[in-house]
Formats: C-alpha cells, structure tokens, sequence
C-alpha cells in the first residue's frame, strides 16, 4: 500500500507563499483547464487555489510567536469527502492513495465540501465543479520526467524545504522519518479522518551552560592553546 | 453554512409535498375502514397533483443548487455510500408513484380487487400504490435529513432530531395544505386533516424546540488548537493567506450579524408553530373556507425561514482557518 502525501515542516516555513503561486501556475496550465482567478487586479480578488498559506500568532505580546502554515489537501486515509460524493467523481486513487476529483463527472453539488472539516475543497466558479490539490498527479505520475522532478510543484519550489513528499506508509521514508523522528502531528484528530499530510512541529534549539561548561572541568589539563598570531605564520601553521 | 435558497426551496417544498400524499393516503385509509367519509376520486386526482407539482418544483429547485445540472444523472450511482445520492433515486421514484396514484384516480381504476373482512377493507390499486407511495414519500424525509444529519463535523446537525424535525415539519405543513385544499372545496375533511396538522405541528415544535436548545450547549471538538496542531490557549490567525473571498469565506458562513439570527428564530417560531394553529382553531369555529389557506401560507413562509437558519446554525470546523483577512 501507498498514500504519497506531503509533511510540512513548520519549524522552517517562513510565509514566503512561493508554494502558493507555484501551485496555482502549474495547476492552471494543466489538461484540466484553468483555475478561475476572477478581478485579479482589482480591489476584490477571488479565485481558485489549491494551496495557502495563513499566519497565526501564538502568546501574546511580547511572548509572541508566528506560525506560517500552509493549507492543502491533506488526502485523508479515511477521507470523509470521499463516500459522501453523489457521482463517484471524488475519489481516492487505490494505487498512491492520493484523493481526486472527476472534473468530468462532478456535478457541482458541493456536498464533499461540506463534508471536509479543514475546507480543503473550492468550486471553481467557470467550470462549476470541485477542484482541490492533487498532489500534481500529472507530474508525480509522469514517467518522462526525471525523478528529482517527480514531485508536486509546491514541493520543488520551496525554498527552505519546508515541504517533504513521499510515501507516508513505507516506514523507511524520508516522510515516515520525519514524521517518526521530529514529532509530526495530523490536523483535527478528533475526526479520525487520518489525514495523510502530517505537519512538523516548531522547535527550539535551547543552550543550557552551567558552571562546570564554563570550568571546563573535563578538560582535566585546563591546558588552553594560548597562541598568539602575529600575522607571520604560514600555511603551515593553520592548516594539518 | 450559506443559506442557499435552492436548498431552502427544495427542501420546503418536498417537505409540503410529501406531506401533503401522506395526508392524501391517511384519507384514503380512513375512508376505507369507514372511519371518515369517502372522498371522490376528483378529490385524490386533484390533490395528488398538487403533491406531485410540489414535489416538481422542489426538484427544479435542487438544479438550481449544482454546478452542472446536466449530469444530475450520475447522482444516482454512490447509493451505497452517499446519502444525497440516496435521496436522487428516491425522490423519482416518489414522483413515479405519486403520478401513478393520480393516474388510478383519473381512470377511476379503483374497482377493490380483494375485500377484507365484510366489507372492512376493500384493497384496490390505489391503495397499494398509495401505501407504496407512503413508504416510499417517508424513506425520502430520512433520505433528504440525512444528507445534513450524517455530516459529523456539523455539529449542530449531526443529530437524529435532524431527522425528526424534517420528518414532522413536512408532516405538518403538508397535513396544513391537505386541510386548506379541502376547506377550499368545501369538503369537510378540513377538521380531521387541520387536527392531524395541528398535532404534526406540535411535535415539530417539541423537537425543534429540543435541536435549538441542544445546538445552545453545544460543545464544539475542534479549535484552533486542534486545527493548527499547536497548543496554546492563545492563538490569534494574522492572515488567512488573501485579501479578498473565496469559496470557503462565502460557503461556509451566513455573513449575518447574530441579531439577525435571533430575530430569524422569533419569526420561524411564531409563523410555524402558534399562529397556524391558532388560524387552524378559528377555521374550525368559523367554518372559513380560506382561513386553513392562510395557515398552509404562513407556517410554508416560517418553514422558509426555519430552514434559513437551519442553515446558518450550523457551524462548519472550517471557519476555524478563516478568521482574519490580513
Ligand atoms: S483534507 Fe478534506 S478534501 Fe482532503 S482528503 Fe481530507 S477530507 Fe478530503
Ligand atoms: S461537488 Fe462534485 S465531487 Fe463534490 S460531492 Fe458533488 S459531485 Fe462529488
């Protein structure tokens, strides 16, 4: 079994939303047409995206911290958008797992969305149907493309690589590790939709010096290279 | 949720029609265990077509609803999961035997074919498309509450009262009409379905009155800890990530300020429950042709705004993402 999902590293999204826009170039040159993007320059912009990024502060002043955190699909293993859908047109991909919608069967009824409790799914208002992230499905499933290339969009254009992608079942993953070894966490567990995508936490480096660090009682010489350079060494005495 | 007005419509109105067929079936019951007068088969054909044109108008409605009417089709084929593809296959079906119960009536194909008893029970096709009808007209109220009942995350829905007050609203409005259409032909069957109609209505009133005092208290399961996964009881959302709207800041929320909400409950409290009865009650005195008319009228008008805030209530776990624009 595979489920392909994304883990999101929280710890280093820095809000630049470049995974936004890459998202929404690549899924509106695709074979499934446009994503609507109506007054894009005027006072009230609205349109499809499959992908945001939204700020959240924690604490309050002055012990404040901001969290960036990108929003998509998060391909449940038990999505609930899924048996509600009328039409079969939302479906769940048997070999990879990843959650799609039928653009040629769905009828526009909006009930997945209402039965998504993270509001990952958009009608798009020209093609009036449901449009959500697809993971790239048509790269990451496009065998002409080299390898390294084989992965959603989002993912390629981050520049902190906040995003990882892989296959969250094989536990030997880089997502699996991440997610085993860095404390990675589902969105809304109480609805034991099993989200696929699962979310790193922030954490802080903290530095704790004591006394003996500063001693450096396990220096038991307490013998210090006490070298003074002049400016005059060579090479030689730098490098070994 | 967005109240949406072809939902508010389809779901009035299919509750009306219904209703209304069920009235038509316990009349006919009735009459045939001699319980009441019997009725011509005019009175069935005529009323029956009334159901029949209510439960058309709630199905040109619910197109209203989709993206892309023209494959309203392909709603018919998840019925092993999807509850709102449930309701597509019955609601035809319905209409079928619906239109095939005016058909009996029209052609006067009511000869009994087996008699029960001395003369107790006579059984003709209509009855046995009637009863069918029946099964079928309540099999649809559990279909068309469930589509909202079974969604988990609402909350405010997620509960078998959902199911019940679709059932008694439309039981009772379509009981109302059922005494409205025969007030208005003079045919005194109006106090038997006006008192079904008043205790239809008080039921619905116990029920609803249970849903708006459970939805008060209700304890929500997700916040923003849960739906950001960081745990701090302060967390204020700086930017949902655009300036303007998008689907889900128009689909998900009434965009009414919580006045409004109460004076909506004061309305569709006042026009669905006391004051129909009381028209209902003073028909009954007056022997007024028009007044059970005017009670079908104001308690569908309150139901309209039932079903609004039926709606606007319900609090998806999704709004959590969107609370601030930037
Ligand atoms: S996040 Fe929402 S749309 Fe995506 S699979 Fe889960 S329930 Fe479905
Ligand atoms: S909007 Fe489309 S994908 Fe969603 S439930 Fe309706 S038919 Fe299915």
């Amino acid at each position: 079994m595979t489920q392909l999902a994304l883990v999101i590293d929280l710890n280093v999204c820095v809000g630049c939303h470049a995974c936004v826009t890459s998202c929404k170039q690549w899924n509106t040159s695709g074979w499934a047409g446009p994503m609507v993007d109506e007054n894009p320059y005027d006072a009230a912009p609205t349109g499809t995206f499959f992908n945001r990024v939204q700020t959240f502060e924690v604490g309050n002043y002055p012990n404040t911290e901001t969290v960036h955190f990108p929003k998509s699909c998060l391909h449940c293993e038990d999505p609930p958008c899924v048996p509600v859908c009328p039409t079969g047109a939302s479906y769940k991909r048997e070999d990879n797992g990843v959650v799609l919608v039928d653009y040629d069967k769905c009828i526009g009824c909006k009930y997945c969305s209402w039965a998504c409790p993270y509001g990952m799914r958009e009608v798009d208002t020209q093609q009036k149907v449901m449009k959500k992230c697809t993971l790239c499905i048509d790269r990451i499933t496009d065998q002409s493309l080299p390898e390294a290339e084989r992965k959603p969009a989002c993912v390629l254009a981050c520049p902190t690589s906040a995003r990882l992608f892989g296959d969250v079942q094989n536990p030997d993953s880089e997502v699996s590790i991440a997610i085993r070894e860095r404390g990675g966490y589902a969105l809304m567990p109480e609805w034991g939709t099993q989200p696929a995508n699962h979310y790193l936490p922030r954490h802080k480096n903290r530095m704790h010096i004591t006394e003996d660090d500063l001693l450096r009682t396990n220096n038991p010489l307490k013998k210090e290279d006490i070298t003074v350079y002049h400016g005059e060494e060579t090479l030689e005495d730098v490098t070994w | 949720m967005h109240p949406a007005f072809s939902v508010i419509f389809l779901t009035t109105l299919l509750g009306a029609g219904q209703g209304l067929f069920l009235a038509l079936i316990t009349g006919q019951v009735y009459s045939r265990i001699h319980l009441i007068d019997a009725q011509s088969s005019d009175y069935y054909f005529h009323g029956s077509l009334i159901a029949l044109a209510l439960l058309v108008l709630g199905l040109i409605a619910s197109f209203f609803h989709l993206g892309r009417p023209e494959r309203a089709w392909r709603a018919a084929s998840k019925w092993r999961t999807s509850w709102l593809s449930r309701e597509v296959i019955v609601l035809p079906v319905l209409m079928g035997l619906v239109a095939l119960f005016s058909l009996i009536h029209w052609m006067g194909w009511t000869q009994p074919f087996v008699v029960a008893g001395d003369d107790a029970l006579p059984v003709d096709a209509s009855l046995l498309v009637g009863v069918m009808g029946a099964i079928v007209a309540f099999a649809l109220f559990v279909a068309t509450a469930m589509i909202y009942a079974s969604v988990k995350f609402l909350q405010e829905w997620a509960s078998p009262l959902t199911v019940v007050n679709f059932t008694f609203f439309g039981l009772a409005s379509g009981f109302m009409l059922a005494a409205a259409y025969s007030a208005w032909l003079g045919n005194d069957l109006v106090t038997f379905f006006g008192t079904w109609a008043v205790i239809f209505t008080a039921i619905a009133f116990l029920s609803r009155g249970a849903s708006l005092l459970r939805n008060r208290h209700i304890k929500y399961r997700s916040n923003l800890k849960t739906a950001i996964g960081v745990r701090h009881r302060d967390i204020a959302q700086k930017s949902q990530g655009f300036s303007a709207g998008s689907f889900n800041t128009r689909e998900f929320f009434h965009h009414r300020s919580p006045g409004t909400l109460r004076r909506v409950t004061a309305v569709f409290m006042l026009l669905v429950f006391p004051v129909p009865v009381v028209l209902i009650g003073v028909a009954y005195v007056t022997k007024s042709p028009t007044l059970p008319i005017l009670a079908f009228l104001i308690q569908y008008l309150g139901l309209v705004a039932e079903r609004w805030y039926f709606f606007a209530e319900a609090q998806h776990p999704q709004n959590l993402y969107y609370q601030t624009v930037s």
